[in-house]
């Protein structure tokens, strides 16, 4: 032992370094999870959002085109069979997404347990701020909708109902509609920072691209918004129903 | 000369360069008869070295990968911090990619005669040797150097040089080559080869039977003071520019290492030899903490001027050009503001000290680009120096492409350090010394872009070398710990440390910094005489004396504590200034970066003595009360004659 | 100019920390910002106080030594829209006004413990490149340097991701205290030049996993790490890094354990 002297007697080499632990999932691969799962719902959300206008090729169009999705495939497949292959790998996207959220939203929690006492962001964004508790929003909202559309338990016309009457019924009331618009914009905002986030993280962004990912977010985001807007407003004063 | 000045010892010399071969052949002669230490017994040597700047980063991790036991000591939190990283312009190379006329040969020359005929030629002609292999090292590292389009390395001419032989990456040459070293060191560290020791500081250096076998340390965070033993002692602790408190160093950067090692026998080569840069940001205000250089390239299209008036206050815009006075063009038609570093820094003190100098307190010199600007237009002045026009403005609030920049010399590099043989031993058996902190290349006047070239060289390529061939008769006996050599540096460091914190008296640490730094600029700076140095000598004990009866230094020793790390600094750099002054007064001649009054041609310039003083002062410490010992080294001349520098 | 300083003051690691306030006067708007603090620790050395421990070194900019969040900005970048991105030595007070309260804190992330007041352990950097941050070439090995030809395209843009300094701001403005930015840098500038090919793929997956284990956060690309950036990294850095990384994941690499 050699002698020390002084106050504290553990040498510390702040140097020293920790023998890594065994592999955990690395934080970009989480983020890659999240923007190929995010890109899976956005496709299908483009889809959606394309049905949704045929509300203005009146109830038969619309009816038909919600009975199309349950029957694609016959009679080479069984009734229902893409439709749960559609809904399968979109539960499976979208649990892939809230793991990697909740995950990653842990991580920078342990990353950061003591907070600023002033902060004051530079760059951030609006919509990058929001993507997690937008993120939870858009959670409850699916599910609020899965339970009124889909299933109808939740729709003032009740399970009986053809999908035409269901969202007739939904958007003529004012206070449904505002909840849609409330997580549709919600949406908007998600999409606009998940879009170039994504590009980012899947390490197709550079310098030359950069505004233009932007722009192509924002538009897409604004596009997207817009067209799951349209309906529900024109129920609501009339134009449509 | 004045007797109780100093005493004169025992002249020494180097004895390990192979002076029976020719020159261009003793490097490999040397190699060649150095011993090697097996690869399977390297592992039971271990080296301490201090400092990860460009010298000290490379030479742990070379001597890492050759297989040592390495242990790295470094002040700042990451070895990447160490100054080198601020130097701007470049490193030179004797590659001759421009076909240009350049040559190891060509290099070489130009490093003596720069030096001004003070530095050592066996020295110089090996680091113009191994300079060529840095840049192979360093491109093999991935450092971003500049490149054609064809994809080969550009070059380009630095500091009046009539070759273009400097490598660079834009203007930060030196963070690039540290980086380089840093990831290397970083990859040692990796390895297991080098254990590390961050924030740690030196504070003596530990003896044993005459060979140097360990360090004492302070743990910077925890306070611990402890002991650090090994077979050999390298020290890379870089220059002393800061003993002038204000100075282009980092706040850092210190002599303690030096300086302690010097109190143990070391000797101290040429102190009095520093570097004045001339194209600095002018000091603006007491509360200034530091100077920060602008590229030399500046003067390239710049010009240099002051009122011929003393004390015209008037806006520099609304003095005509026939009440200007362009000094350097006047003085050197042929070279102009291009002049070479000391001759332009000691031109400015000259008129500011007519009190013809510009700005607050008179200190600073107009370098204007106004006739630049319309002769090429605002964007290839923007294109060209924009980066340091930007620096300029965020420092002093003022737009240089409007009123012209104001500039005043700062002290920037020191050639003096410990003395060191061809090997870079000192003359301590196991004590090695190398970049900045020795003496060995620069002689009087450091060339630019020339101390990257001399850290990495000493570094990857000669200290391993070297090293071994000490290494070679060991490993030594372990040292005991409790040895009474390791107990006395353990415990006199303690006791210093304990005795700083222990005084509480009116001053801060940073006031006597201050007063002794503007003493020393002012009394042994740009130029000095028998009457400023005498002055200088007198006046330096008393502020040592109250240093030590009136110094408040507040904190723990157990803590971290910045006010205590200051102190020791500061502590160390007032005896160090001593022996700056003594080396200057003893050194009755100009050459390169020691400009004597008494000592000059009649039209002003440096006037060698070469009769007298073509010898290395090598000084050694005595105890208070005593003069320190001088021990010449005589420098011969074999392949570049002796002659008088002449800008005219 | 007359300034209120809210300082956050820790003893040491183990200890809770506060903001404490302080006033200090006649400061000059030439100052940097660190000589305004030297000014107050000298006045709390006079008071028989300890002064505010903070880290620095070269006082130029270049070094990485120093950084503190300054009103809620890493090295005060963003206070303005028109002073360009500095480290905190940079700063200078004619960016403040007269009377102006000042927020001092250091960086917070778990990764970077507090060491004392303002001074932070960013040791944890220092072994992102330890892991893999670097190309293996041991000295003497080199081969002509002209024998390596490397386009101008790529070395500059290898030398604007390699410049910068590690000082950490890209954690501390992260609200995710992650390192992206830092360690995306040298991944990008050694990824660039041709000597850095053999060890590309290890390079990224080991640096990445070092990453995770120093607790930093992960990266969800906000942006604040760029714009707080004394060197002005560009995020285009983190885009390429994680291109890297897929590709690597794709081509079997994993990281060393």
């Amino acid at each position: 032992m050699e002698p020390n002297f002084g106050g504290v007697v553990t040498v510390t080499h702040s140097g020293q370094r920790r023998t890594p632990k065994a592999a955990k999932t690395s934080s970009v691969f989480k983020k890659a999870v999240m923007a190929v799962s995010g890109i899976i719902l956005v496709l299908y959300l483009v889809a959606h959002m394309i049905g949704n206008l045929k509300i203005f090729s009146g109830r038969e169009s619309f009816n038909g085109y919600s009975e199309w999705i349950r029957t694609i495939g016959e009679p080479a497949v069984p009734a229902q069979t893409t439709l749960w292959i559609i809904r399968v790998v979109l539960l499976a996207a979208v649990a892939a997404h809230i793991w990697a959220a909740v995950s990653l939203w842990r991580q920078a929690k342990r990353a950061r347990p003591v907070q600023y006492v002033a902060r004051k962001q530079v760059a951030q964004s609006y919509a990058s701020r929001t993507m997690r508790w937008g993120g939870v929003i858009l959670a409850l909202f699916v599910i609020y909708h899965i339970l009124d559309l889909t299933a109808g338990v939740a729709n003032p016309e009740g399970t009986a109902s053809t999908p035409y009457d269901r969202v007739i019924a939904g958007f003529s009331n004012p206070f449904i509609t505002a909840v849609y618009i409330v997580a549709l914009l919600a949406l908007g905002f998600h999409l606009r920072h998940g879009i170039w986030s994504a590009t980012q993280t899947l390490g197709q962004s550079n310098k030359k691209r950069e505004r233009t990912v932007n722009a192509f977010a924002t538009v897409f985001a604004v596009v997207l918004t817009a067209g799951f807007l349209i309906p529900p407003l024109s129920i609501l004063s009339g134009l449509v129903g | 000369m004045a007797l109780e000045l100093f005493t004169l010892g025992d002249p020494i010399a180097d004895t390990s360069a192979p002076r029976d071969v020719p020159i261009g052949e003793r490097w490999s002669e040397r190699r060649f008869r150095a011993k090697l230490v097996n690869p399977a017994n390297r592992r039971k040597l271990t080296v301490i070295v201090v400092g990860t700047g460009l010298a000290g980063g490379s030479a742990a991790a070379t001597l890492g990968e050759a297989g040592y036991k390495v242990k790295s000591f470094w002040y700042q939190d990451s070895p990447r911090r160490a100054h080198s990283v601020a130097a701007q312009g470049g490193i030179n190379a004797a590659k001759n990619y421009r076909n240009d006329g350049d040559s190891v040969h060509r290099l070489f020359y130009d490093t003596v005669k720069g030096g001004d005929f003070r530095a050592r030629e066996d020295n110089v002609h090996r680091l113009a040797e191994v300079s060529v292999n840095i840049i192979d090292q360093c491109v093999a590292q991935g450092v971003p150097f500049a490149r054609e389009y064809g994809g080969l390395l550009d070059n380009r001419s630095f500091g009046g040089t009539q070759v273009s032989r400097t490598f660079y990456a834009r203007g930060q040459t030196g963070q690039q080559l540290l980086y380089g070293a840093y990831q290397a060191l970083e990859r040692q560290m990796a390895a297991g080869t080098v254990e590390q020791f961050a924030r740690t500081e030196m504070l003596d250096l530990i003896v044993v039977d005459g060979r140097a076998r360990g360090i004492v340390a302070r743990n910077l965070i925890t306070g611990e003071i402890s002991t650090h033993f090994a077979d050999a002692v390298v020290l890379a602790t870089g220059g002393y520019s800061n003993v002038f408190y204000l100075s282009t160093n980092a706040k850092g950067s210190n002599a303690t290492a030096i300086w302690r090692a010097h109190k143990r026998g070391a000797l101290f080569a040429n102190p009095c030899y520093t570097q004045i840069h001339p194209t600095c940001i002018p000091v603006h205000g007491e509360y200034q903490s530091k100077l920060t250089l602008m590229s030399e390239s500046l003067r390239n299209d710049g010009r240099v001027w002051v009122p011929k008036e003393r004390g015209d206050t008037r806006d520099p815009r609304d003095i005509p050009e026939e009440e200007r006075d362009y000094y350097l063009e006047r003085i050197y038609p042929a070279f102009g503001n291009l002049v070479p570093r000391d001759i332009a820094s000691r031109q400015a003190k000259n008129v500011c000290d007519e009190g013809r100098g510009v700005g607050p307190e008179g200190k600073g010199v107009y370098l204007d680009f106004a006739e630049a600007m319309q002769r090429l237009g605002r964007p290839a002045i923007e294109a060209k120096y924009g980066n340091l026009f930007d620096m300029y403005a965020q420092i002093t609030g003022e737009d240089p492409y409007e009123v012209p920049m104001r500039i005043y010399p700062a002290v920037h590099y020191t050639m003096g350090g410990l003395w060191v043989d061809y090997d870079l031993q000192s003359n301590i058996p196991g004590l090695f010394v190398i970049g900045e902190a020795n003496f060995s290349d620069h002689g009087a006047n450091r060339l630019g872009a020339s101390a990257l070239m001399q850290g990495l060289a000493d570094g990857y390529f000669v200290l391993p070398n070297t090293i071994s061939h000490y290494l070679s008769s060991g490993p030594f006996d372990k040292v005991d710990p409790q040895h009474p050599a390791a107990v006395e540096a353990l415990e006199g460091v303690r006791a210093q440390t304990e005795r700083l914190l222990s005084i509480n008296g009116n001053r801060t640490t940073a006031s006597f910094h201050r007063e002794l730094g503007r003493l020393m600029f002012d009394l042994c700076g740009m130029e000095r005489s028998e009457e400023s140095l005498r002055k200088a000598l007198d006046r330096i004990p008393e502020i040592r004396q109250e240093f030590w009866t009136n110094v408040k230094v507040p904190g723990e020793l157990g803590r971290f504590n910045q006010s205590l790390e200051h102190a020791g600094r500061v502590a160390d750099f007032i005896e160090l200034a001593e022996l700056m002054c003594v080396d200057a007064l003893h050194r009755n001649e100009s050459c390169g970066g020691h400009f004597r009054a008494e000592s000059q041609t009649p039209e002003g310039e440096a006037l060698r003595d070469d009769e007298n003083y073509a010898y290395v002062a090598a000084w050694e410490w005595t105890p208070e009360g005593a003069p320190p010992v001088l021990h010449k080294e005589d420098l011969e001349f074999e392949y570049v004659h002796l002659a008088q520098r002449s800008y005219k | 100019m007359d300034l209120k300083l809210r300082v956050w003051r820790q003893r040491d690691a183990t200890e809770k920390g506060k903001m404490v306030t302080y006033e200090v006067t006649d400061i000059s708007p030439d100052m940097s910002f660190l000589e305004m603090l030297d000014v107050l620790n000298e006045q709390l050395i006079l008071d028989g106080q300890e002064p505010v421990a903070f880290d620095h070194d070269c006082r130029e900019g270049i070094c990485g030594s120093c950084g503190v969040m300054i009103n809620g900005r890493a090295h005060g970048n963003g206070l303005h829209d028109s002073h360009p991105q500095t480290a905190t030595c940079q700063l200078h007070m004619r960016s403040f006004k007269d009377g102006e309260t000042i927020d001092i804190e250091p960086w917070r992330a778990t990764a970077f413990p507090i060491i004392k007041d303002l001074a932070v352990d960013r040791s944890a950097l220092d072994r992102i490149i330890q892991s893999g941050g670097y190309i293996s070439a041991p000295t003497g090995t080199a081969p002509e340097a002209h024998s390596i030809l490397v386009a101008k395209k790529d070395s500059d843009a290898a030398f604007d991701a390699a410049t910068c300094i590690g000082c950490g701001a890209c954690v501390a403005a992260c609200p995710n205290a992650s390192s992206m930015l830092f360690t995306s840098a040298k991944v990008v500038h050694l990824g660039l030049m041709p000597q850095g090919q053999p060890e590309r793929n290890d390079r990224v997956i080991n640096m990445i996993h070092q990453q995770d284990l120093e607790g930093f956060g992960g990266c969800t690309n906000i942006g604040e790490c760029s714009a707080s950036c004394p060197k002005g990294i560009s995020m285009e850095n983190i885009s390429r890094l994680n291109h890297d990384l897929l590709g690597a994941l794709r081509a079997g690499a994993r990281p060393k354990s």
